[in-house]
């Protein structure tokens, strides 16, 4: 075991970072605020002759995606990151790249979705494309954006699973921000994470093959159940995978982290930064003697809906957190966790809470109104309205 | 010539019309790059008809992902199998209708040539959006009547020219650009080695008649291609390292007929007048002079 070397940098730097441990071969990229510092690290990273990969500086995301798929169906390691609009771009290649089964890694910057044009933090980007048939895992901080980008490739590599992987920390908030993180030991990393040999055949002349067929209706029904199969398998291996880690590394991770949650009567569930003070919010509502609890979701797809189950299924009320909106509706993981309890004889009440849209700074006084607010549903035994959102501007409303 | 001449590397029956332009080109081209090739497809009729799972026409490892996107695609397996030190002779080579490489996927197919891939680019060129039923796009001649440029009573059908791609190709500078057509096979699969041994980009313009949706004979499509060559309608020529003052005309018809023979060969050009004929013919006039014929 090397040792881990501590240093202070930014998320994005910590996501490149993590991608340069994995050794990738390819790294098709676009410029996009604010994840743009991941391939200009990659860039940099070449350059100085510390990583042998080659970048491909493409005229578009949509490009990128396309050559992320090019890449890694030629059996190269592959990644990229992206944000906002750029996977809004990608979109139509996100789904090929999972169809294909393509182990393709994405360090997501989340942003906001135009219009208006928004660069700051907010969910909207990655969890719009929910559907794609990637797994989606959410850091909390910049340690676990490093983090994330090993165990991303480890787990989309595994033969298992096979999927392409995304790994969000929220803009500015993470990806600009300054934090210590422990570094893994290069040789460490290379033990955790062997070299990729794609195990169902690759593009490859001795064994010609045909990549992206047409699929009939005879035939697409049951390729996409294959798939789908392969992601809703994949929370065992993720479990698996994690643990491993944490034997290698020291570092704990689970599909949902649950903090105070056992003698919880309310639960927060959230995703990404805004959790560290969601915590912090906990601990003061504690110390006033509040029994409330601390869901953080890490892997948002496939969605841990056995894990949200143990957790949050003997509490009283479930306030969940979205930092994403599905106009007409409410947001996505709210939709998901009522649809986690449809057919549970008991189940919390459930608030959905929209916040932080676009960057709007998210306070503890919010998680607070929002546990008052879940609480007050709880005790009138109804949740009159399902869907608020939280610390508006009311100066831009009148 | 490829070494393993004797095995065909487009495999018989695949599902494209009796008479495709198509066809006859990839048969030529696939036998000319040999078996040690990797290609990307644009979706499109040659991608539809080609590789219905479980079955497949490609006898070389082919991946197609998207309509707009085989050059980009193409440049991710070039960048890789030279990262992985697998390059070696393998040829990369994407292929793209009209509507894949003029229109939607012109973005992809000007990035890759900017960036130098070693990649051979093939248009196979029938002059509209056949795949999805004869709509026009930007590879549409003047006067043809498409679903979506029909001709009618204030109407006569495609009002644009064709956009000049190859020249537009061209001028990105880089090793090899040439037009081919399916009636001079020998021609074609000369040009598609040149555009192979490059070293950089190239693209070979493939004029590839199409009996469905320019509504002629099955039998007639090698010899409308012949026709649209010594009409003066499609030029062939090449030109080495983007120099476009060094056009090469590598076939020029000694005694240019008239477009009307290639015209009324067509049902897309049915409603024609002779006024509108007379159009063409100047256009094409025109053209031919500024090629030095």
């Amino acid at each position: 075991m090397g040792e881990q070397k501590g240093m202070t940098i930014q998320g994005n730097m910590a996501t490149a970072l993590g991608a340069k441990l994995c050794d990738p071969d390819v790294v098709p990229a676009y410029p996009i605020t604010p994840s743009t510092l991941f391939p200009e690290k990659i860039s940099e990273y070449i350059a100085d002759g510390e990583l042998d990969a080659e970048m491909i500086r493409v005229e578009s995301e949509h490009s990128a995606m396309s050559a992320c798929i090019g890449a890694s169906a030629s059996g190269a390691r592959t990644c990229t990151a992206s944000a906002s609009q750029g996977i809004a771009l990608m979109h139509e290649m996100l789904f090929i790249a999972a169809g294909m089964r393509l182990p393709i890694v994405m360090a997501v910057g989340n942003r906001a979705l135009s219009a208006p044009i928004n660069i700051w933090a907010d969910h909207q980007d990655s969890v719009s494309s929910r559907d794609s048939g990637w797994m989606q895992f959410y850091a909390e901080k910049n340690q676990e954006g490093l983090d994330l980008m090993i165990l991303a490739f480890r787990i989309a590599e595994d033969e298992r699973v096979l999927l392409p992987a995304m790994v969000g920390i929220d803009g500015f908030v993470l990806t600009h921000t300054v934090e210590g993180v422990q570094v893994p030991a290069k040789e460490d990393v290379d033990d955790f994470l062997p070299p990729y040999d794609p195990p169902h055949g690759k593009l490859d002349p001795e064994n010609p093959m045909t990549f992206g067929s047409l699929g009939t209706p005879d035939f697409y029904q049951e390729l996409k159940y294959d798939q789908t199969e392969a992601l809703e398998n994949a929370p065992e291996v993720i479990d698996e995978i994690f643990d491993e880690f944490e034997e290698e590394f020291g570092r704990e991770y689970n599909r949902i982290t649950p903090y105070k949650c056992d003698d919880a009567d309310i639960i927060l569930l959230t995703m990404g930064s805004m959790s560290g003070t969601a915590r912090a919010a906990v601990d003061e509502m504690r110390e006033e003697g509040e029994k409330v609890g601390l869901a953080k979701m890490t892997v948002f797809r496939p969605f841990p809906g056995d894990l949200l189950k143990e957790i949050a299924g003997d509490a009283d009320g479930l306030a969940v957190v979205d930092r994403n909106i599905s106009p007409g509706f409410g947001g996505a993981m709210f939709a998901e966790s009522a649809g986690t309890f449809i057919n549970e004889s008991k189940s919390p009440l459930m608030k959905n809470f929209i916040v932080g849209l676009g960057g709007r700074e998210i306070f503890k006084e919010n998680f607070k109104e929002m546990y008052e607010k879940t609480k007050e549903a709880v005790e009138a035994g109804e949740v009159e309205k399902p869907v608020e959102w939280i610390n508006m501007n009311e100066d831009v409303m009148r | 010539m490829s070494e393993d001449e004797d095995k065909e590397l487009f495999a018989s029956g695949h599902r494209m019309c009796a008479g495709c332009g198509e066809g006859t080109a990839m048969r030529a081209i696939l036998n000319e790059a040999g078996p040690n090739t990797i290609a990307t497809v644009a979706t499109g009729c040659l991608e539809v008809t080609t590789t219905a799972f479980p079955q497949t026409a490609w006898e070389i490892p082919l991946i197609h992902a998207a309509f707009e996107n085989a050059a980009s695609v193409a440049s991710g397996i070039e960048v890789a199998l030279k990262q992985m030190d697998k390059k070696g002779e393998t040829n990369i080579v994407s292929f793209a209708g009209d509507g894949g490489t003029f229109d939607i996927g012109f973005q992809a197919l000007s990035g890759m040539f900017e960036r130098k891939h070693n990649i051979t680019h093939i248009c196979l060129d029938n002059e509209a959006y056949m795949n999805t039923g004869i709509q026009r796009c930007s590879s549409t001649p003047y006067g043809a009547s498409t679903t979506t440029s029909p001709s009618g009573e204030v109407s006569i059908g495609e009002d644009r020219p064709k956009k000049p791609l190859a020249r537009i190709s061209g001028a990105h500078d880089i090793p090899y650009v040439a037009t081919a057509t399916i009636a001079y096979v020998d021609d074609l699969r000369k040009k598609v080695r040149k555009a192979l041994d490059a070293d950089g980009p190239a693209l070979v313009h493939v004029f590839a008649p199409c009996p469905t949706g320019w509504r002629h004979g099955s039998d007639d499509s090698v010899e409308l291609a012949r026709l649209a060559v010594e009409t003066g309608i499609f030029v062939l020529w090449e030109a080495e390292d983007g120099e476009i003052c060094d056009i090469n005309i590598t076939k020029k018809p000694k005694d240019r007929k008239p477009v009307e023979e290639y015209l009324k060969k067509q049902r897309r050009f049915a409603h024609l007048t002779d006024e509108h004929i007379e159009k063409i013919q100047e256009e094409v006039d025109e053209k031919c002079e500024e090629y030095g014929f």
